[in-house]
């Protein structure tokens, strides 16, 4: 036998090995049929509707960091134009994303025309439409995206962080869509989704605010009566988080500035409560560098009420009782899972902007069950009746090209697992239909491989032209058909993925198996055939 | 074995007015019957709302049930049993809760409302007890551990995770999701000591939802938008390969077939109630894949015979190639329809759509390839007043010189 032909033999039974092995070999090389199946079910990644879970796709509302930008600037813009004493009349929040400076005073204007552009040079200034000496701060274009980028990326972490907290095996935490700050979240396996939401979705941002005035009041009006009309500088009125029966919570009159922030925690952890048996409390630790600054003002404040702020919110205002370095308590009637899960967020750390959810499904474990069973069946059932209508209609050849269709989907099934690629209900459905159209070039193949024998040529001649004429139009077909799933992938989500990526990897493996695989075979057994002998096609 | 004779020599272009004609009455009926509807009919994938599937042990009470979700203010819900030719005794409801406003309450308001609505109308089990058909197996494991009806000790955690698992792959795969009495749960290998434990903690509650699908107002819209422009990008992309193969003509020949194939196929849709979800989107991109196939072997076959049958019209080459490539193509769209058919069959519901997509996609787009692109390959020579379009491309070495496609002007009379 030609020596070039033994070559080729070897290399198809190396890729035939190396993709059994990438199917039923790994992570640990069997030793009994259990593992043998355990390897195979585990070297398969099936998607969210094959073996259920959650599939979430949120939006981060970065316009909230944009706006949160514009008034930490209108605070120190105003702080600045104060101590370098220009004078304006009002400083106004225009939108998310402008300031309107109203009267400023005309012989203050080249100062603050300096002082825009050495302190605030991320903001545009143009004279305000309709004022007299009023000008309009938009803040640039770069910076809105610098700001947007920075806000997804962090949510994108956090997020991430939090659903690696719950626990969950092998989540997906992604950029999706076309830059409308979109993230996508996959959870699969079972679970009830709205644990997860609630955790992805929390604010988590934890403050520690010096309180004004020892007890709180029972309603803004009420704070404001108390002081004359107008708050004391620096403070802001926040609600609690308890609301009695009728609805109504108090209202504290606390710090504007927070004396710790969620970022200084180095740890939380939910234990039982001391106080309240049966329910739960939050312990965290502050980092050294906080701690530094907590016990000297945690020692100035004794006696006095400090909030412990979540997500704006009061959720309590113990008293100081005395100098505390590094640690505190978040009390409340918490549930075992709540303070967890409260503790997990505050680990992770806040999010920069809030969450909205656009899209939700989730899939249960039986649903799953069912679509593999009527996958797989339909796979078989089709594989058969191709193979079996090869065999008859072609004979040996026939046989030929059920070799090459299996090993097609060997091929397939092994570059899945070798890509971790995932199966998707759709994506069995690509292996279906890679099998119908794979079959597609072997009978083009062959239909060309009869005409030459009809108009003649002996069987190696016929073989030969058989295979260059069709080759040609092999490519063009596939071409086309890939070109086709390169965009189903760009475009689609999970599932319509799925199948982009096993019907383009299955025919690809195809142009391998139906032209140099089938090829090899026929040459081979040409090679034993005596000369004159007839194909058997 | 064969099925066909080789020597066949039909007539396919002198046809050309009966494919116009079916393809007409195709493209009409399709289009009427979406105009009729005022729209295509969207999936929610496209329209946004909630869909929630739900399973029950026996017949489920839709009419029952139908009036608690009018009572909790869901009256625009639309309820269906679901039939399905591969699970008759399904025992399945699906409920649809169209789009409620642009606002921003939370995404799950609907869900939440219907299986509010569920236990309402059937009640919510008893006090105290979790519903064992919407326990994961976590909570199983868990309940089982802080019982030990086994008496297996602080190690007995694994052995309990295993046999959550058991129990609820058993509910799962055998039970299709609900089990109707705990008792059945022998079946699984539970022993009695553990029966026991899981009856005083969970009862079998006479539902489960098996699956849920909320999206919202922005997602539905951006879907609507993208399917249409990677629709037309795949299009292009295919015109300006087949064009750089063969000619342009051939090109605008093939896309057109193509379009045609995409209206009739929607027409269908329409005319017989499927809904139009993401997937089908994915098979009408496949099926146009499929359809160019099947083109480009009709015009590959032309493009050769081009060069071997310099004397003969157009048309007749056109006529010959179609004949030569006839075998081929009935055998593989027999051979594809047979696979996506047992698809249709079998493929369970969830591929129900996508399937039908695809039948009817192969069918008429290996109809379209003789019955629409090459008759527009000859309409168009035939318009240009030459014998033959020259063609170029990487034929090997089959550039055709001026002077022989003008001295290939058909014989007057034949054409």
């Amino acid at each position: 036998m030609d020596s070039n032909l033994r070559w080729k033999a070897v290399f198809i039974a190396l890729v035939i090995l190396l993709c059994i092995f990438g199917l039923v070999g790994l992570p640990t090389f069997p030793t009994s049929l259990a593992q043998l199946r355990d390897n195979f079910t585990r070297r398969i990644k099936l998607g969210l509707d094959l073996q259920g879970g959650t599939h979430l796709i949120l939006q981060v509302q970065v316009n909230e960091a944009v706006s949160l930008q514009t008034d930490q600037t209108i605070d120190h813009l105003g702080t600045q134009l104060r101590d370098k004493n220009i004078r304006y009349e009002d400083l106004r929040k225009v939108g998310d994303t402008q300031i309107l400076v109203h009267n400023l005073a005309p012989e203050g204007t080249a100062a603050f025309r300096d002082l825009l552009s050495s302190n605030f040079g991320e903001w545009d200034v143009a004279p305000a439409p309709g004022e007299q000496s009023g000008y309009l701060l938009t803040i640039k274009p770069s910076t809105v995206a610098a700001i947007q980028a920075q806000t997804m990326s962090q949510s994108e972490d956090t997020i991430r962080r939090r659903i690696d907290a719950l626990g969950l095996t092998e989540p997906v935490v992604a950029p999706y869509g076309q830059g409308d700050n979109e993230i996508i979240v996959e959870l699969p396996g079972e679970g009830d989704p709205n644990r997860a939401k609630s955790v992805i979705q929390a604010g988590g941002q934890l403050e520690l605010r010096r309180v004004q005035d020892p007890n709180p009041y029972p309603s803004e009006a009420a704070a404001l009566g108390a002081h004359g009309g107008i708050l004391p500088p620096a403070t802001e009125l926040l609600p609690s988080k308890t609301v009695d029966a009728s609805g109504q919570g108090s209202w504290y009159l606390v710090d504007r500035s927070p004396i710790i922030t969620g970022r200084d925690l180095r740890n939380a952890t939910a234990i039982p409560s001391t106080d309240n048996p049966g329910s739960y409390e939050v312990n965290f630790t502050l980092s050294t560098d906080a701690a530094r600054r907590f016990g000297p003002f945690t020692e100035q404040n004794v006696g006095r009420p400090m909030a412990i702020v979540l997500d704006r919110k009061v959720e309590s205002a113990p008293t100081i009782q005395s100098r505390i370095e590094d640690s505190g308590r978040i009390t409340g009637r918490f549930g075992q899972q709540e303070a967890n899960d409260l503790a997990l967020v505050l680990r992770a750390g806040a999010l920069p902007a809030s969450i909205r959810y656009l899209e939700e499904r989730t899939v249960g474990p039986s649903l799953g069950a069912d679509s593999i069973r009527h996958g797989v069946q339909a796979s078989i059932i089709s594989l058969l009746v191709v193979l079996i209508f090869m065999v008859f209609y072609y004979r040996l050849s026939g046989v030929n090209a059920v070799v090459a269709l299996l090993l097609n989907l060997v091929i397939l099934l092994a570059a899945l697992a070798y890509f971790g690629a995932v199966l998707t209900l759709p994506g069995i459905a690509g292996v279906i239909l890679t099998i119908g159209m794979g079959v597609d070039s072997n009978v083009l193949i062959f239909e060309r491989i009869r005409e030459e024998l009809r108009a003649g040529k002996a069987a190696a001649s016929a073989v030969d032209m058989g295979f260059k004429r069709a080759f040609l139009t092999i490519i063009d077909t596939h071409v086309t058909t890939v070109v086709s799933a390169v965009f189903l992938f760009v475009f689609g989500t999970g599932p319509v993925r799925g199948f982009a990526v096993t019907l383009t990897i299955g025919l690809i493996a195809n142009l391998f198996t139906a032209v140099y695989v089938s090829r090899v075979i026929f040459d081979w057994h040409l090679a034993k055939m005596p000369r004159q002998a007839a194909l058997s096609i | 074995m064969d099925f066909f004779r080789h020597d066949v020599n039909l007539d396919w272009m002198g046809k050309t007015k009966y494919f116009v004609a079916l393809s007409l009455t195709l493209l009409i009926i399709g289009t009427a019957s979406w105009i009729h509807k005022g729209s295509l009919d969207y999936g929610i994938d496209f329209k946004g709302g909630t869909l929630v599937y739900v399973r029950f042990a026996s017949t489920p009470p839709v009419d029952k049930w139908r009036q608690g979700l009018v009572q909790q203010g869901l009256g625009d819900s639309v309820i269906q049993q679901i039939s399905d030719i591969a699970s008759p005794n399904a025992n399945e409801v699906v409920i649809y809760l169209p789009q409620q406003g642009q606002g921003n309450e939370a995404l799950d308001a609907g869900k939440g409302a219907i299986l509010n609505a569920l236990h309402a109308t059937l009640g919510s089990g008893e006090a105290g007890k979790q519903d064992f058909n919407g326990a994961s197996p976590d909570m199983i494991a868990d309940v089982l551990t802080r019982k030990d009806p086994l008496s297996a000790g602080p190690a007995g955690a694994t052995r309990y995770q295993q046999l959550a698992k058991q129990l609820t792959d058993y509910r799962d795969r055998q039970a299709r999701g609900v089990v109707s009495n705990l008792d059945n749960l022998r079946d699984a290998g539970a022993p009695p000591s553990v029966l026991s434990a899981l009856r005083d903690s969970f009862y079998a509650g006479p539902f489960a939802v098996v699956n849920v699908e909320i999206v919202g107002p922005k997602v539905g819209a951006d879907l609507r938008r993208q399917a249409v422009y990677v629709t037309l990008y795949a299009l292009a992309g295919m015109l300006v390969y087949i064009a750089l193969r063969f000619e342009l003509v051939y090109g605008a020949a093939a896309v057109l077939a193509v379009f045609h194939d995409v209206l009739i196929t929607l027409g269908l849709f329409s005319l017989l109630h499927f809904e139009i979800s993401l997937t089908v989107i994915a098979a009408l991109l496949t099926l146009v894949g499929y359809s160019m196939n099947d083109t480009i072997v009709i015009f590959d076959r032309i493009r050769e015979n081009l060069r071997l049958m310099r004397r003969e019209p157009f048309k007749e080459i056109v006529n010959r190639s179609i004949n030569q490539t006839l075998s081929r193509t009935i055998l593989t769209s027999g051979l594809t329809f047979l696979t996506v058919l047992v698809l249709f069959l079998m493929g369970g519901q969830v591929l129900r759509s996508f399937s039908f997509a695809l039948v009817v996609g192969i069918l008429v787009g290996t109809y379209s390839s003789f019955g629409i692109a090459a008759p527009l390959v000859v309409a168009w020579n035939h318009w240009k007043g030459q014998g033959a379009v020259p063609v170029s491309g990487t034929t090997a070495g089959s550039k055709t010189r001026p002077a022989e496609t003008q001295g290939r002007l058909a014989p007057a009379g034949r054409r």
